[in-house]
C-alpha cells in the first residue's frame, strides 16, 4: 500500500519537476498580488501592518486556486487516470499521493516565501512563525478541498470559473482561521486556538476529502 | 455506460409495490401533476391569512415601528433556504445510496427554489437593516453565513447545468450538496468566531425582546406558506425535469400528444 503511494508521489513530484517553469508561475502570481494591495491601499505602514495577514491569506488561497486546475487535468487527458482509476489499488490512497505531490509543489513554495513578503508589510518578527505555521496547516486543507471541486469539474467547458465558484466559499473557514491566528497572535491573545483548529480542521479534511475526491474522479470518468 | 429506458432488460425484476413505485419517474409524473395544484393553493390560502395577520392584525413594534414586518417574510425566508438545503443533500445522499434518478431530480428542482428564498432573506434582511442599525449590510454572523449559503446554491446550480451527461451532472451535484451540507455548520460557526472577534457584540435579532403570540401566529402561518410553495413549485420544476429526461422514450410521447390535444380544444 504505502509503495503504491510513494510510486505515485514520486511520479507527480518528478513530473512537475520536469515542468517547473508552471510551478513559478504560481508562486510569481501570490508574490505579484501580495504587491498589488499596496498600491490599491496605500502606503500607510499601520494600515499595511494591520491588513497584512488577511493579504497574505487570500492571496495564498488565489494563488493555490489557480494551480488547482492543472491537479487532474493532465492525467486526464493522456487516459493516465482512467488507468489508475481502472488499477486494483484503492483510489483514496494514490488520490491522496497525487494531493501530497501538488501540496508539495504549489503549497509549500507559497509557505516558504510568505515570511518574506510578510516583511514588505512590515508584519511583527514575532508574528512570522506564527504566519508559517498557520499556512502550513491551512495551505493542504485548502489543496484537500480544492481537489474535490477539480475532481468535480474536471473536463467541464468553463471549469475554471466553475471551480472558484464552487471552492471559494468552502475556502472561507479556513482564511477566517488562517488570518485570524496571525491577528491573535498580534492583539495578544494567543494564536493556539486557532492553530489547533486549523489542525483539526486538517485532520478532518484528510479523512474526509480523499474519500469524496476519489468517488468524483468515478463519476468524472464513467 | 447504460441508457435506461422503460426497459426490457429488468423485465424479470418485480416492479416495486406500494408507494415506492413513485420512484420511477414515469409514475412519479402524473403524480407530482395531481399534488403540485393543492400545495400551490394551500400556499396562496396560507400567505393571505399571514399576510393579513401580520400586517394589518399585528400590533406596531413599540421599538422598532412598522418596520419589524418584514419578518414576516423575512424570517420564514431565511428558515426555508436554511432546510432546503439540507433536503437538497438529503435527496443527494438517497440517490447516490439508492441509485435513483428521481431523488436527483428532485434535488436539482429545490435548488433554484433554494437559492431565491436565500436572496430574499438577504434582500429584506438589508431593507430591515437600513433604519434599524442605519446600514443595509452588516458582517454579522448571521448575513454572513446567509451569503455563504447562497453561494453554495450558485455552486450547485452551476455545477449541474454546466456538465452536459445527465448521469455525471446528476451524481457531481449530488457529492458537491454533501460537501456543501458538512461544510455549512463549519462555515456557520467559523463565522461567528470571527464576527465576534472583529466585532465585539454587535446588534443581533436574537436579543430583540420576546414576540406577541399573534406575531408568532402570522410568521408561522409565513413559514408554513412557504413550505408548501416549496413543495408546488418544486413538483411543477420536478415534472419540467422528467420531461426534458425522459422525452426520448414512449410513455413522454404519449403524454406530449395528450396535452397537445387537449389543449388543441382550446386554439
Amino acid at each position: 500500500m504505502l509503495s503504491t503511494f510513494l510510486a505515485i508521489l514520486r511520479r507527480d513530484l518528478l513530473l512537475s519537476w520536469r515542468g517547473r517553469a508552471d510551478l513559478l508561475v504560481t508562486l510569481a502570481f501570490f508574490v505579484v498580488v501580495v504587491c498589488l494591495f499596496p498600491f490599491g491601499v496605500g502606503a500607510e505602514p499601520n494600515q499595511l501592518r494591520a491588513i497584512a495577514p488577511g493579504v497574505l491569506w487570500v492571496a495564498a488561497l488565489l494563488a493555490s486556486l489557480l494551480a488547482l486546475h492543472r491537479l487532474f487535468a493532465q492525467d486526464h487527458a493522456d487516459g493516465t487516470l482512467e488507468q489508475l482509476l481502472l488499477s486494483s489499488e484503492p483510489a483514496v490512497l494514490w488520490v491522496l499521493a497525487k494531493i501530497a505531490a501538488f501540496w508539495l509543489t504549489t503549497g509549500l513554495p507559497l509557505v516558504i516565501a510568505a515570511p518574506a513578503l510578510a516583511l514588505l508589510f512590515d508584519l511583527e518578527q514575532s508574528a512570522l512563525p506564527v504566519l508559517t505555521l498557520s499556512l502550513a496547516l491551512g495551505t493542504p486543507i485548502l489543496a484537500l478541498l480544492g481537489a474535490v471541486g477539480a475532481a468535480l469539474t474536471l473536463g467541464v467547458r468553463g471549469g475554471g470559473m466553475l471551480l472558484a465558484l464552487l471552492v471559494l466559499p468552502l475556502y472561507v473557514p479556513v482564511l477566517i482561521f488562517g488570518a485570524g491566528a496571525v491577528d491573535a497572535h498580534l492583539g495578544g491573545t494567543g494564536a493556539k486556538a486557532q492553530l489547533l483548529l486549523l489542525g483539526g480542521g486538517l485532520a478532518g479534511a484528510l479523512a474526509l476529502a480523499p474519500w469524496a475526491c476519489a468517488s468524483a474522479l468515478r463519476i468524472a470518468m464513467e | 455506460m447504460t441508457i435506461s429506458t422503460t426497459t426490457p432488460g429488468r423485465a424479470a425484476v418485480r416492479p416495486p409495490q406500494g408507494w415506492l413505485r413513485f420512484a420511477a419517474p414515469q409514475q412519479f409524473y402524473p403524480l407530482a401533476g395531481q399534488l403540485a395544484p393543492w400545495f400551490a393553493a394551500l400556499a396562496a390560502l396560507l400567505a393571505a391569512a399571514g399576510l393579513y395577520i401580520g400586517f394589518f392584525v399585528a400590533p406596531t413594534d413599540f421599538q422598532q415601528g412598522e418596520v419589524y414586518r418584514v419578518i414576516f417574510i423575512h424570517v420564514p425566508a431565511a428558515w426555508m433556504s436554511m432546510f432546503i438545503y439540507l433536503i437538497m443533500a438529503f435527496w443527494s445522499a438517497v440517490g447516490l445510496v439508492m441509485n435513483t434518478r428521481l431523488s436527483f431530480i428532485v434535488s436539482q428542482a429545490l435548488a433554484p427554489t433554494g437559492a431565491m428564498f436565500c436572496f430574499v432573506a438577504l434582500w429584506t434582511g438589508a431593507l430591515w437593516g437600513k433604519p434599524t442599525w442605519g446600514a443595509y449590510w452588516v458582517w454579522d454572523a448571521r448575513l454572513t453565513s446567509q451569503l455563504l449559503l447562497l453561494f453554495l446554491y450558485f455552486g450547485f446550480i452551476a455545477l449541474t447545468r454546466a456538465i452536459e451527461d445527465p448521469r455525471r451532472a446528476d451524481r457531481a451535484g449530488a457529492v458537491l450538496a454533501l460537501v456543501g451540507a458538512v461544510n455549512v455548520p463549519i462555515i456557520y460557526f467559523s463565522v461567528q468566531w470571527w464576527n465576534t472577534l472583529h466585532q465585539g457584540a454587535s446588534v443581533s435579532i436574537a436579543k430583540a425582546p420576546s414576540m406577541a403570540t399573534i406575531m408568532l401566529v402570522g410568521m408561522l402561518l409565513m413559514a408554513l406558506a412557504a413550505w408548501m410553495y416549496s413543495i408546488a413549485v418544486a413538483l411543477w420544476r420536478v415534472r419540467a425535469l422528467i420531461l426534458e429526461r425522459e422525452r426520448h422514450t414512449e410513455w413522454v410521447g404519449a403524454v406530449l400528444e395528450a396535452e397537445a390535444k387537449a389543449a388543441g380544444g382550446v386554439r
